[in-house]
């Protein structure tokens, strides 16, 4: 069983031999004293002496250790670096609740045009009226994809927009006289939720979902009471499903004067289908780095927009960007009951522009054909693997399909290492062990971006692992074998840290 | 307008029917049963589109072509955003889409690109910091500042108070009391003197309790006034107070002592002046670096060193037990995305600059602003404040700073930022932002030009 590991192994060898040559260093390895990777024009004003322009005490010594190196070294090193990479356009991606879907190259020339990356946040309204319409523009098209009348810009990132969407909430529910303690969260949120409501000044009380993965009614009906300012719940949840009940649930939540929170990590499953305002969801934040198409980056910029209900309107943080009666735009800072702004200016905007420009590629047609497309992708994977891989919870999903380890745990072959193996056969694993109410979860999420060839290629590798599980679970327990590096020392990384580098001496 | 638009979903017709049989359905509106009639959107959105590129180019030129941008005029605009050299290499080695259109490195066997740059960008931030532990970056400065201080008062535990200089950016004073509503910590605000640094008595009164977990200064701060980190220091550390460096101009880093070397216990700031597009004020890149013993307490994510089972040197994301997707309601901070993709162009930046470009482009943006400070008392504006600064200064004038603004506008010159703004006691203050951008020439029209402004009125 030993011996395709080895064989295996002795091909990568010979292979990292012939094509690289070692490993990439660090760009401070590749320094040397002398080198320069930039040149500014020679100084053109008289020059002072240094000393006379500051005091002695306030100029530091030369930066000890930091680069002399080329553009062409730098340029040379980074390439290097990016081919260490799995990335979405070389391979499907299919990490579950993070739709790795394709990234248009058009929003990328949109956003740097000099129009848009050349403006400064502090010029005068009158200069930058092209920004502001845009910003109008992106809130009117979100407002009518959410089903909600009003949507805030300015959250930067997933976790941003929830904080944002809970701090209204309680703002709104103080003014109503009591901002009530607790949020409640099913036990398949996403990690974020219950840290943003943290943060935002709530207890958190986990509600345990039923057998089919979604919110036991009975259970909300119990936990809710005047103590309870929210749910945050994810749609479709984790598990891809979705809640079909949530009219029911948002009706329970408004009894008792409690809102609904809607994560919108996976409105992917239902963009242009149908709307989170039409359920009664009063909050949500939509990731626009996931279902309009911005590029990951690696781990970020992204761009969290919080759609809110009527009530909620006037606690949006300032600045919004208002229309006039000519037509001209203004930043609109008179919200006296606002939140405040969470953060400076008015959120990433680079970003906001590359998710218009898909929104306008798209078009309604075009929307309502990406949740379509996604859905019937995962929903292939899960007919394809079904077969091979145990299905925790048989409920219809949309967008994304969990399957676990059951059977491939009774050769000892685990979650971890069918992930680790999928690398051999060039895919990116799913996300793993999540959502937690899945021992030994494998999230699939493949977007509409997938052709069927590529969702095949996946099908079959994901096949092949479970029946090397079968028969050579050595070789899917050591895996990855094809890849830069081979299983990292994690406890070693945690255990002692090593965080920056530091020049021999 | 009914067919949809195909170039980003590949699948068509025949593949849909295949994979139906596949699944066992005969319509793909089968696969939405479990979403209620009731709720579904009938026909399509009402929203523009779909558009072809050539339509989507025609649109949005229209938009951009709408602003005056910093290409068309020159600018002294900074208040948190500059506009600096940008080596052309960076930006085309972004668009790389190994880096472009990767996740966030949770699998690190085939993420080595992402999470080495990231421990490169780290490595750079405790240089020019001079502290010991960054993070791998968070949204901008004003949530690092957040940040920062929500993490003082997580080591501090019991104290409740943070005292914040008044002259650290409006806008992320701002963003800090939204964050902390419903936090129970209370934010005390010390104004400045006629040198424009921090007022160190009402410092003193305001430390002066047993409850201050922090106190946050920026330099240069929002005036433009270099502070005296060891003064702030010596308040704050006889209080027991943790010490926040805030640093808005991250190219400042490369002449003025950086906070560790003032035993400065936190820094955090905005990087965009590392060379990124000013881009209408985001995406930028926040940072952190702290002290060595705060590691563990810190918000977002750090890279490690470690080994693969062959003994090979690599990377992987570490510490991550204070994080929301392993620790949830207790995590050390809710930040999931952060900005790598900027961390990568700042690691870029610093590495093309080095040792040598980063200590010549701020002293070129010194030298210039001081050659630009004289042309202008010259021209009749005064400097309110008497401190030492760095590239960014205000003036003062006989008339409304709005006005100078409008009248200069004329001239193709973008004058600054009035600070009436952000603080209404000072109607005729300009905050001004020279960097390495400007020529000789730029700085002479512009004192020429206020110097118009000036004699005009007094005519």
């Amino acid at each position: 069983m030993t011996i395709p590991v080895e064989s295996i192994e002795n091909e990568v060898e010979e292979k990292s031999r012939s094509t690289a040559r070692g490993r990439e260093g660090l760009i401070f390895e590749h320094s040397k004293p002398g080198r320069k990777g930039y040149r500014l024009p020679d100084l053109d004003v008289p020059e002072m002496t240094l000393s006379d322009l500051l005091p002695g005490s306030l100029l530091r010594d030369e930066i000890a250790d930091e680069c002399e190196v080329s553009e062409v070294d730098v340029i040379r090193h980074f390439t290097r670096l990016s081919k260490l990479n799995a990335s979405i356009d070389a391979a499907l991606y299919p990490l579950g609740s993070c739709t790795m879907k394709h990234n248009p190259r058009i929003n990328e020339e949109i956003a740097r045009r000099p129009g848009f990356a050349f403006s400064h946040p502090l010029q005068p309204e009158h200069q930058v009226q092209g920004n502001l319409e845009l910003l109008w523009l992106l809130e009117q098209t979100l407002k009518e994809i959410f089903g909600l009348p009003r949507v805030t810009l300015q959250p930067v990132a997933g976790a941003h927009g929830e904080l944002t969407g809970i701090l209204m909430v309680h703002k709104a529910l103080a003014k109503a006289g009591n901002a009530r303690k607790y949020i409640l969260i099913p036990d398949s949120a996403h990690g974020t939720n219950p840290a943003s409501a943290n943060f935002a000044g709530y207890k958190i009380r986990e509600l345990k979902s039923n057998s089919r993965g979604t919110l036991d009614l009975d259970l909300l009906e119990r936990e809710v009471n005047e103590d309870v300012a929210a749910l945050m719940i994810t749609v479709p949840n984790t598990l891809g499903v979705f809640e079909d009940q949530i009219v029911q649930i948002a009706d329970i939540l408004h009894r008792k004067g409690a809102y609904l929170y809607c994560d919108g990590a996976n409105l992917n499953a239902f963009v242009g289908v149908a709307r989170p305002g039409d359920m009664g969801i009063d909050v949500m934040h939509s990731n626009l780095h996931k279902t309009f198409s911005t590029p990951h980056g690696g781990g970020g910029p992204g761009a969290g927009p919080v759609g809110v209900t009527q009530s909620l309107v006037p606690f949006m943080p300032t600045p919004t960007v208002a229309k006039r009666e000519d037509g001209s735009y203004f930043l609109d800072y008179n919200h006296p009951e606002s939140i405040g702004r969470v953060r400076a200016f008015y959120g990433n905007f680079g970003v906001l522009v590359r998710a218009l420009t898909y929104m306008r590629s798209m078009g309604p047609s075009g929307l309502r054909r990406v949740a379509q497309l996604a859905v019937l992708n995962a929903n292939y994977i899960r007919a394809r693997l079904k077969g091979a891989y145990h299905l925790p919870y048989d409920a219809p999903s949309l967008h994304e399909v969990v399957f676990s380890d059951k059977r491939q745990s009774e050769k000892d072959v685990h979650t971890l290492d069918i992930a680790k193996r999928l690398m051999d056969f060039g895919f990116h694993p799913p996300t793993i062990y999540f959502p937690l109410i899945v021992a030994g979860a494998l999230m699939i999420e493949p977007t509409e971006s997938e052709p069927k060839e590529e969702l095949d290629d996946f099908c079959e590798a994901m096949l092949a692992i479970a029946r090397e599980c079968e028969e050579t679970p050595e070789l899917v327990r050591s895996a990855p074998h094809t890849t830069p590096v081979r299983r990292l020392d994690e406890a070693r990384a945690a255990r002692s840290p090593i965080l920056r580098w530091k020049a021999k001496k | 307008m009914d067919t949809p638009p195909m170039r980003y979903i590949p699948n068509a017709e025949q593949d849909v029917q295949e994979m139906l049989e596949v699944i066992g359905i005969d319509s793909v509106d089968r696969l939405f049963d479990t979403i209620p009639e009731s709720v579904k959107v009938r026909g399509l959105l009402d929203i523009p589109g779909p558009w072809s590129e050539i339509e989507v180019r025609r649109g949005f030129d229209a938009l951009a072509r709408k602003n005056v941008t910093l290409l068309d005029a020159v600018s002294f605009l900074g208040g948190g955003v500059y506009y600096h050299y940008q080596p052309a290499c960076i930006d085309q080695l972004l668009l790389r889409a190994e880096f472009l259109t990767a996740y966030t490195p949770y699998q690190p066997e085939v993420s080595q690109g992402t999470l080495q740059a990231i421990f490169e960008y780290q490595t750079h931030q405790c240089m020019l910091t001079g502290l010991d532990v960054a993070n791998a970056s968070l949204y901008d400065g004003s949530t690092a500042f957040v940040e920062g201080v929500l993490m003082a008062q997580r080591v501090a535990a019991k104290k409740k108070r943070v005292v914040v200089a008044r002259s650290i950016h409006p806008e992320y004073r701002e963003t800090l009391r939204t964050y902390v509503q419903n936090l129970g910590i209370e934010i005390v605000e010390v104004g400045w003197t006629a040198d424009g640094r921090i007022d160190l008595e009402a410092l003193k009164g305001a430390c002066d309790n047993n409850d201050t977990f922090a106190v946050a200064v920026q330099s240069p701060n929002f005036l433009g006034v270099i502070e005296d980190y060891d003064a702030v220091g010596a308040i704050a550390g006889s209080a027991g107070a943790l010490k926040i460096a805030v640093i808005a101009e991250a190219t400042s880093l490369g002449v003025l002592t950086p906070p560790g070397q003032h035993d400065f216990d936190i820094a955090v700031g905005e990087g965009q002046a590392w060379g990124l597009a000013p881009s209408f004020g985001g995406p930028f890149v926040g940072f952190m670096v702290v002290k060595d013993p705060l590691k563990r307490h810190m918000p977002g994510r750090l890279v490690g060193e470690t080994v693969d089972t062959d003994g090979r040197r690599a990377w992987v994301l570490t510490l991550a037990t204070r994080e929301q997707h392993i620790r949830r309601g207790k995590a050390t901070s809710n930040i999931c995305t952060n900005q790598a993709l900027f961390a990568l162009a700042a690691n870029m930046y610093l590495s093309l600059l080095g040792k040598d470009g980063l200590r010549e482009v701020a002293t070129q943006c010194l030298q210039k602003a001081s050659y630009l400070r004289k042309k202008l008392t010259e021209a009749g504006a005064t400097l309110p404040y008497s401190g030492p600064v760095y590239n960014e200064f205000t003036i003062r004038t006989t008339r409304p700073a709005g006005e100078i603004v409008a009248e200069l506008e004329k001239e193709g010159i973008l004058a600054g930022i009035p600070l009436s703004r952000f603080f209404s006691d000072a109607p005729n203050d300009l905050l001004v932002a020279v960097t390495e951008l400007h020529t000789k020439e730029h700085l002479d029209s512009y004192a020429a030009a206020v110097s118009k402004a000036l004699g005009r009125k007094a005519s």
